[in-house]
């Protein structure tokens, strides 16, 4: 499935998007989030917090 | 049997876990921690659960989550006390004392004045971590006074309250890399060298995975460490010291392991579902 990044337009294909799978464009490096797999949504991935970690 | 997966995002990690289920043709719910509410008095559905893997990425949520699922009676992997443990450092460190595991010397102080005591009688170099924390984030080596003045003011001033808990690490002079080692209930799995030039050695900072061979001390002191923060699945970063060996530095309860199957060899999705099924099956009591 393909679909274009929110920040630069970019044409993301993705072969099985995961909601909620964090992906990076290509082209830009933003970090995106899947927020619909059918139809392909992405938008950008939440920003890290101070208590993100393992 | 019914499972849950609590996430906050799908990393490589909960993709790896989610691929090795569907392999496997283990049903499971995703449970997108966005999206999850928890009415204190009413359980509902949550306590249908057999077992929920708690794969938040904010310490806050996995902890609160696996706090009112385990009042419940829900299992989890892992549980809110050891999320509650290694989710703080200074909490961690105090576990590993109290259960005489080795680990670097640490001084904790709650004003600047003190902190500079305890760092001076510690000695130069130190560490300073914020005692809630991952990835690396604000770590401060501090090599001489002026460096201290100037880091534990910024921490006073710049901070949120908890940065004025003062954690104070000797700072020790590993070989350029750690040692991160994956334990699952009462065996170590796997383990990596982390190498970098720099001395922080996360692999989230850009260290390098080695596989490192499991040897029988390693695997006892990261079983120790494991059990002295309550057990599960956790992963122990240890250094190695000079004069003394191996020193536990932390434990880590919701792991991240993308660099260190290829490594390794070691299938730790499969090992992490293995276990989960095992306390899904009560045939290990993690309450």
């Amino acid at each position: 499935m393909t679909t274009t990044c929110p920040e630069c337009e970019g044409e993301i294909t993705l072969d099985k998007p995961l909601r909620g799978e964090i992906i990076i464009c290509p082209d830009c490096g933003v970090e995106l989030e899947v927020v619909n797999e059918n139809p392909l949504t992405l938008d950008l991935a939440p920003q890290e917090e101070e208590d993100w970690g393992e | 049997m019914k499972i849950g997966v609590l996430y906050s995002r799908v990393r490589a990690e909960e993709k790896l876990l989610f691929e090795a289920m569907d392999a496997r043709g283990i049903p499971y719910d995703k449970i997108d921690d966005r999206e999850a509410q928890f009415d204190l008095s009413h359980p509902g559905a949550w306590r249908d659960y057999d077992v929920i893997l708690e794969r938040c990425i904010n310490h806050s949520r996995a902890l609160y989550a696996l706090k009112i699922l385990n009042d419940w009676g829900v299992p989890t992997v892992n549980t809110a006390y050891v999320a509650d443990v290694c989710g703080n450092k200074l909490v961690t460190s105090s576990q590993l004392v109290k259960h005489g595991v080795p680990t670097t010397r640490i001084k904790v102080a709650f004003t600047p004045e003190s902190a500079l005591r305890a760092i001076e009688e510690l000695g130069y170099p130190v560490v300073l971590k914020p005692a809630i924390g991952s990835w690396g984030r604000l770590l401060s080596k501090i090599n001489d006074r002026e460096a201290a003045e100037a880091v534990l003011e910024h921490k006073e001033i710049l901070g949120s309250y908890h940065h004025s808990i003062f954690y104070i690490q000797e700072y020790i002079r590993k070989p350029g890399r750690d040692i991160r080692a994956f334990v699952v209930g009462d065996e170590t799995i796997a383990a990596i060298y982390r190498h970098s030039e720099h001395w922080i050695t996360n692999t989230a900072r850009g260290g390098q995975a080695v596989n490192c061979p499991i040897t029988p001390e390693l695997d006892k002191l990261c079983v120790a460490a494991a059990r002295a923060v309550g057990g599960g699945i956790v992963g122990v970063d240890v250094l190695e010291d000079p004069q003394r060996g191996l020193l536990v530095n932390e434990v880590n309860y919701t792991i991240e392991f993308r660099n260190s199957i290829v490594s390794t060899g070691v299938d730790i999705p499969n090992r992490i579902i293995d276990y989960v099924l095992a306390v899904g099956r009560g045939e290990i009591k993690v309450l």
